[in-house]
């Protein structure tokens, strides 16, 4: 305990010159490209920003693939030739029930289904993707977890893809999207005091569709005609329009939509450009309809309904609907983007503006300071000389946590900052278990060296079992806890980490070192 | 100052009869922490929107804040009860909204307050904004007590292993004493409870684990090294001897959180008088708690020959 190798003590050494390197970034820009340049990250609650946790909504995902499965089910039963059937769709009990009302009909009906089943996931955790049942009732197709989880997954992958391109449209810098569970999106947007746009962007499914329309539907008519919807106008209120179910032109199939003012009339459009399976697509069905309205649906609302005058080949095409400059710009943007596969709910959000992040990080630095003088003070009075080894040992200690913490990447958050403060103040408490043991030999009459020897060991068993139990219970925080209370738990868990080095290596050197210099008759305790 | 310690607390050969105030300990504590549920139960805890859904916004107004104006056009709004405030300076206003329906609701809400802050006062600013949905704020409740939960199990298994068994449940049972007189305390308070203070509360039970730990400590060597002393004033000789070092660590930590608690802003200043009081209550708990449950629990049974199965936990260094 007593004797320290060259090479433990130039570790030790390096060790204390690394920290201090490593916690250089966070004073000054990074001076070379080539430079490895790691720093703390300010939390949003420090610099202000908006933090928004959002939702995909499963059950249109659930939905969605119910919708499909009708669709292909209708289609398998046609081409065996079963008639006539009903499928009904149960998305509450995710799945789909066929009935048949000729009995003999069923095994014929249950095979046609059959090959609907295909796998899903991979490796060892593959599944069929549809659990397929006869009952008296019918023929039940049922999504099976497996399938679902996956489906879920997708939807996520997806969203998140399509979040941030959303995102980086509109120009918000360093912006953080990740998922959290299951379901949710967790986006961090730093310095947008107001998300309210960026609500608004991404709480829109934005799925565009050019359909045909039927003019001579009686628009008063409480039921639809079949293969149609009546959908309401985006612009004038209480006006509807029978629109054709059936998708001409999907949103996907744009490569690009701008904003732009149409030459004549000086109104505020979106510019688009299909692709060329869109060209196609389109050209086809303008062909066939010229003279005949179709309309631009997004999201269930029809933005306009204009007459094809000609066949339209080029690929291009405007969007006119008496858009503001800020409205058609969205939309572009909304387009270029693509459609999220379902909508987007935000179920958490804060927001800091930047006067109250500065407010905040003013008190937290002045409440450090005091705290950090306070304890040092207490230190130099109540335990001398050790004391003040204690007290180079807790300022390295400080240096040794931004290191650590900057190697992280680690985001500083306010209770992140009133975990520093803790950290500190039980830090000396390895200082004050090793002094206290070493008078308490130096009472039961060792010389200084043998008391020193002995208050190292002795207090070092007693220093690691009360460290543990603090590092256990903020690992469970960090687990558990979310937001700023993880930057809390990872100051701690950190600190109590550079703790065990500083009180227990770097101060014990220390004194050892000064006792090997001075060789005094007897210990300052 | 700068060579000799200058001050210590109590003298080096303090032997106080700690044990005797043991039964006077365990009464005022479980007294304490009967009428700590009670409260619990009713008025109840300050839940903060964490935990309990809703929108909370804080503004600065240019000049005065109007509340009354204020409070009219969120009414305007359709806002039902909107709670305005008063908060630090007189051009601040803080800006409660109960949690709505759904989370749709929420946001059109927080919308609204906007506009509605905007038609009162031109120019205030917002600084800040939180809404939580409610499905949110009842997972954060569950994973929040889950830490709590997790953490306290964790500690049990930790002293078991490292100590005996009786040291273990002494220690738990203390534990959930403290942190049942720490939600009293947030209780009359009446400081929000949200999870910057369930991190509050975890502090306080790591800070009173490792007090326990270091007397148990004590304890345990002191078994070993008078086969014969009574337990009752092992216990007593083990905690005077760590008298020192249990007053200097809490007034280390209390010095370092005092000037939080003073200072530190809204956020931060409620989890600092949690703390203040959790190094109170754990620092007289691992004396007056602790220490007499192991008496009740270890007379006769505490094995004091080297072979005992503490030993192997403690190698000889």
């Amino acid at each position: 305990m007593m004797y320290f190798s060259r090479l433990k003590t130039a570790l030790i050494l390096g060790a204390c010159v690394l920290g201090v390197l490593l916690s250089i970034p966070n004073l000054m820009p990074a001076p070379a490209d080539w430079l490895p340049w790691r720093t703390i990250h300010l939390g949003l609650d420090l610099r202000g920003g908006s933090y928004l946790l959002m939702e995909v909504d499963m059950s249109t995902v659930i939905k969605e693939r119910l919708d499909g499965l009708a669709d292909q089910a209708r289609r398998s039963l046609e081409r065996a030739g079963v008639r006539p059937y009903t499928i009904t769709e149960q998305p509450q009990d995710d799945r789909l029930l066929v009935k048949t009302p000729d009995a003999t009909k069923l095994d014929a009906t249950a095979a046609a289904l059959r090959e609907l089943v295909t796998t899903a996931g991979q490796g060892v955790g593959a599944r069929p993707d549809l659990d397929l049942a006869q009952t008296p009732e019918g023929v039940t197709l049922t999504l099976s977890q497996v399938a679902m989880t996956d489906r879920a997954n997708q939807a996520v992958q997806q969203s998140i893809e399509i979040v941030r391109r959303r995102i980086d449209e509109t120009g918000v810098l360093d912006p953080v999207i990740t998922r959290q569970g299951q379901n949710r999106i967790v986006v961090q947007l730093p310095g947008v005091e107001d998300p309210g746009r960026i609500k608004a962007l991404l709480g829109t499914t934005a799925r565009m569709t050019f359909r045909l329309t039927d003019e001579n539907a009686n628009l008063s008519a409480t039921v639809p005609p079949p293969g149609e919807e009546f959908l309401p106008f985006q612009d004038k209120p209480g006006q509807r329009i029978a629109v054709r179910k059936r998708v001409e032109v999907d949103g996907n199939n744009l490569t690009d939509a701008r904003a732009g003012q149409n030459g004549q009339t000086g109104e505020w459009v979106v510019n688009f450009t299909f692709d060329s399976i869109g060209t196609r697509r389109f050209a086809d069905v303008s062909r066939a309809n010229v003279g005949h309205p179709f309309a631009v649906v997004l999201d269930d609302k029809v933005i306009t309904a204009p007459v094809i005058r000609e066949a339209i080949t080029g690929g291009r095409g405007q969007i006119s609907g008496n858009f503001t400059a800020a409205a058609a710009t969205d939309l572009a943007v909304l387009l270029r983007a693509g459609a999220l596969p379902a909508p987007l709910t935000v179920v958490e959000e804060r927001s800091v503006g930047p006067e109250l992040g500065a407010d905040a990080i003013r008190a937290g630095a002045l409440s450090l300071a005091a705290g950090f003088v306070l304890v040092i003070v207490f230190m130099g009075v109540f335990y001398g000389f050790f004391g003040w080894i204690a007290n180079l040992a807790l300022v390295v200690n400080l240096i040794m946590m931004m290191a650590i913490l900057s190697l992280l990447n680690a985001t500083l958050t306010l209770p992140g900052m009133a975990g520093i403060l803790l950290t500190l103040g039980m830090a000396v408490d390895a200082n004050i278990l090793i002094n206290e043991r070493i008078r308490e030999e130096v009472h039961n009459g060792r010389t200084p060296l043998n008391a020193m020897e002995t208050g190292f060991r002795r207090a070092f068993s007693t220093i690691i079992d009360s460290n543990a139990t603090a590092f256990l219970a903020h690992v469970m925080l960090f687990i558990f806890g979310s937001g700023p209370v993880r930057g809390f738990a990872v100051t701690i868990t950190v600190g109590i980490v550079t703790t065990l080095f500083t009180a227990t290596m770097l101060a014990r050197l220390l004194m050892v070192r000064w006792y090997a210099a001075y060789r005094p008759q007897a210990l300052p305790v | 100052m700068f060579f000799r310690p200058a001050l210590r607390f109590v003298p080096d050969n303090t032997r106080i009869k700690f044990m005797r105030g043991r039964f006077m300990g365990i009464a005022v504590s479980i007294v304490l922490s009967t009428l700590s549920i009670g409260l619990f139960f009713y008025p109840g805890l300050n839940l903060g929107i964490d935990f309990k859904g809703g929108i909370v916004m804080e503004a600065r107004t240019e000049g005065a804040a109007d509340f009354g104006k204020i409070r009219e056009a969120l009414v305007a709004q359709g806002i039902r009860e909107p709670g305005v405030q008063r908060f630090g300076t007189p051009d601040e206003v803080l800006i409660r909204i109960e949690a709505q329906q759904d989370e749709k609701a929420t946001e059109q809400v927080v919308a609204k307050v906007r506009t509605a802050l905007e038609q009162a006062q031109p120019g205030t600013k917002l600084l800040r904004t939180d809404a939580v949905g409610a499905s949110v704020s009842a997972e954060l409740f569950r994973n929040g007590m889950l830490a709590l939960g997790i953490s306290l199990l964790m500690i049990l298994v930790y002293i078991w292993f490292r100590f005996e068994w009786q040291f273990a449940v002494g220690a738990v049972v203390t534990l959930i004493l403290d942190v049942t007189k720490t939600i009293g305390f947030l209780v009359i308070t009446r400081f929000e409870f949200d999870l910057v203070m369930i991190g509050a509360i975890l502090t306080v039970i790591g800070y009173s684990t490792n007090d326990k730990v270091v007397v148990y400590d004590r304890m345990r060597e002191n078994l070993r090294k008078y086969k014969t002393m009574p337990l009752r004033d092992l216990i007593d000789l083990s905690i005077n001897e760590t008298l020192n070092r249990t007053l200097g660590t809490s007034a280390t930590v209390f010095l370092a959180s005092l000037p939080l608690a003073l200072f530190g802003g809204a956020t931060l200043s409620g989890f600092a008088w949690v703390m203040l009081f959790g190094i109170f209550i754990g620092t007289s708990s691992s004396i007056f708690i602790a220490a007499p449950i192991l008496l009740f629990l270890g007379e006769n049974r505490l094995r004091r020959d080297s072979a005992a199965p503490v030993a192997p936990a403690k190698p000889a260094r």
